[in-house]
């Protein structure tokens, strides 16, 4: 038995979901873990120190999602796999529905812990159930929920073996990649960290504190979704029901009241705080810690206090 | 130009979420419907307005019983010209894109649209499993679409920021926040769906992959810590020391 993991790179080294990925299918147990890298690749990426023992490399670069699915499938016969693992990011979600049909096996996305045997929990109706799945096929292609599992250190470095497969014709071209933004801070999906806020900051011109504290914290800064339409913050910077779903470690929560919607995209942060005027806002029935407060008297002193650290 | 959209019925987001069957299955009783509002707000309005500006049909494809109906009508209403339901219960999404993917294959659909995903099962996976069966490209997360004879160009959410890509020919796509606005059917398109057509399929044997072996509903939350808006220092220690997170 062995699994083989899709990794994506990034200046030639294992992106923070493609550690994550790889930390979660080496403490799985159930075989050697070979990574699949395409793209640019330098020494073995990273991916020795989180246990993986071999990585094949296809020194191309894919976009194509039907061709990433046919190198995954040839990766996977290679290293006679029997759990296909993925990121479930963005490209990994194109990626591995793709990867299960085309072997006929089961598919399980946004798994949030390890299974036990084959049956994987993950979370369902926007986090407010998990659902426990079993696997009927022998074979099964899994995709992990952003931030869910964590990076575990496992000493050791991975042979690299180049490889190459017929992957078919590119079909969708990619004709530019524009960042959402280019201030260094962590994707969305992806962050530990996140900063929101809504309605309460009164206009745009007032985000500077809310920047402020993501700045200090390292976190990522998000809103909720009248501030979104309302053009006060750029549309991907929206969580919730209809927006972005993120699983960070902290979720501070500024001037949001906290409507099931919006709680829908946020409630499987670790430790929500909410910091609101209104008592009886319904966010601090969701939150671990609360502060009834004007934000624009909270955050700088909140921002000062982590600064002090 | 010939446009398929795939219409899942999900529960309203304000539902009580509960199970029965030995926690199996989700529990209906009680529960209004809607249409999946990532299907509703996003592919269904974008493909109506493409064909609005360049002739056409949008047939909109379900998977599900004739509980469907309603959320079906009410895609009838907003514009869809007319409508599919494949009469099946399924368990999981390849059995949902297999089906569909039967059904669409000798129909020579321009797109196939669907949204990002159902917001009861969160899984993403039918649209591109969709692609895969009827081994077509996908885009997927699209936030725009413009169509161009055989040519359709897209804007779509990638890690980290927007792509830009170009499709020849027949593909797949599944649409997010961006593609459209939601639009609320006037008295015609309600009155107009009662006699659109919805021709109801017979399910072919396509089995399950997965099946569900429990749903559990999270821990009840304990109570919220209140600190003390002069006290900011105090929040930082309780996420150092209890929370561990700073």
């Amino acid at each position: 038995m062995s699994v083989l993991v899709y990794i994506q790179t990034q200046d030639g080294k294992a992106t923070k979901a493609g550690l994550e990925v790889a930390s979660f299918a080496r403490n799985m147990n159930v075989g050697e873990v070979t990574a699949l890298v395409s793209g640019t690749l330098s020494g073995d990426g990273g991916l020795g120190s989180v246990g993986v023992s071999k990585v094949l490399h296809f020194s191309e670069g894919v976009t194509d999602n039907s061709q990433l699915s046919k190198l995954t499938q040839a990766a996977a016969q290679r290293a006679d796999a029997s759990i296909i693992v993925f990121s479930g990011n963005n490209d990994g979600n194109s990626i591995a529905p793709r990867v299960a049909i085309a072997m006929n096996v089961g598919y399980v996305s946004g798994v949030t812990c390890l299974p036990e045997g084959k049956i994987f929990t993950r979370n369902v109706f926007s986090g407010k159930a998990t659902a426990a799945v079993n696997v009927m096929s022998e074979v099964c292609v899994i995709s992990i929920t952003p931030n869910s599992y964590g990076i575990k250190s496992d000493a050791g470095e991975a042979s690299v073996e180049t490889f190459s497969a017929d992957i078919g014709a590119q079909r969708v071209v990619l004709n530019g990649f524009t960042p959402t933004s280019n201030d260094g801070s962590v994707p969305l999906p992806e962050a530990e960290r996140v900063v929101s806020a809504g309605r309460g900051l009164k206009g745009p011109e007032n985000w500077g504190i809310v920047e402020d504290l993501a700045r200090a914290l390292g976190a990522t800064t998000a809103c909720s979704r009248p501030v979104g339409d309302m053009g006060w913050r750029p549309h991907h910077e929206h969580v919730g029901q209809t927006g972005l779903t993120i699983h960070p470690d902290l979720y501070i929560a500024c001037g949001i009241s906290g409507a099931i919607q919006h709680l829908a995209g946020v409630n499987q942060s670790k430790v929500i705080v909410v910091i609101n005027t209104d008592p009886e806002a319904p966010f601090f029935k969701a939150a671990d810690y609360g502060i009834v407060g004007d934000v624009f008297e909270v955050l700088p002193k909140l921002t000062e206090a982590i600064k002090a650290l | 130009m010939k446009l398929l959209v795939c219409i899942s019925k999900a529960p309203d987001t304000t539902s009580r979420i509960a199970f029965t069957d030995g926690d199996k299955r989700f529990d209906e009783s009680g529960v209004q419907f809607i249409v999946n509002p990532y299907d509703e707000w996003y592919a269904l309005v974008r493909a109506i307005e493409l064909v609005e500006a360049q002739g056409g049909s949008v047939t909109t494809i379900t998977v599900g019983d004739a509980t469907c109906d309603p959320i079906i009508r009410k895609a009838l209403a907003i514009g869809a010209s007319d409508a599919v339901r494949i009469d099946a219960n399924p368990t999981d999404s390849s059995q949902v894109a297999r089906l569909i993917s039967n059904y669409a294959n000798d129909k020579s659909y321009d797109i196939i649209f669907a949204g990002k995903e159902a917001i009861d099962h969160n899984s993403s996976a039918v649209p591109a499993m969709i692609a895969e069966c009827m081994d077509l490209p996908y885009v997927a997360l699209a936030t725009s679409i413009d169509v161009d004879g055989d040519v359709s160009t897209l804007n779509c959410e990638s890690t980290g920021g927007t792509n830009n890509v170009s499709v020849n020919g027949a593909f797949v796509l599944s649409a997010t926040k961006g593609m459209a606005e939601q639009r609320i059917p006037n008295m015609r398109g309600i009155m107009s769906a009662r006699t659109k057509p919805l021709t109801v399929v017979e399910a072919s044997g396509v089995t399950a992959t997965t099946e569900v072996s429990k749903f559990t509903l999270p821990p009840a939350k304990g109570d919220c810590v209140m600190v003390d808006a002069d006290n900011a220092a105090e929040l930082v220690r309780l996420l150092r020391e209890e929370a561990k997170i700073i």
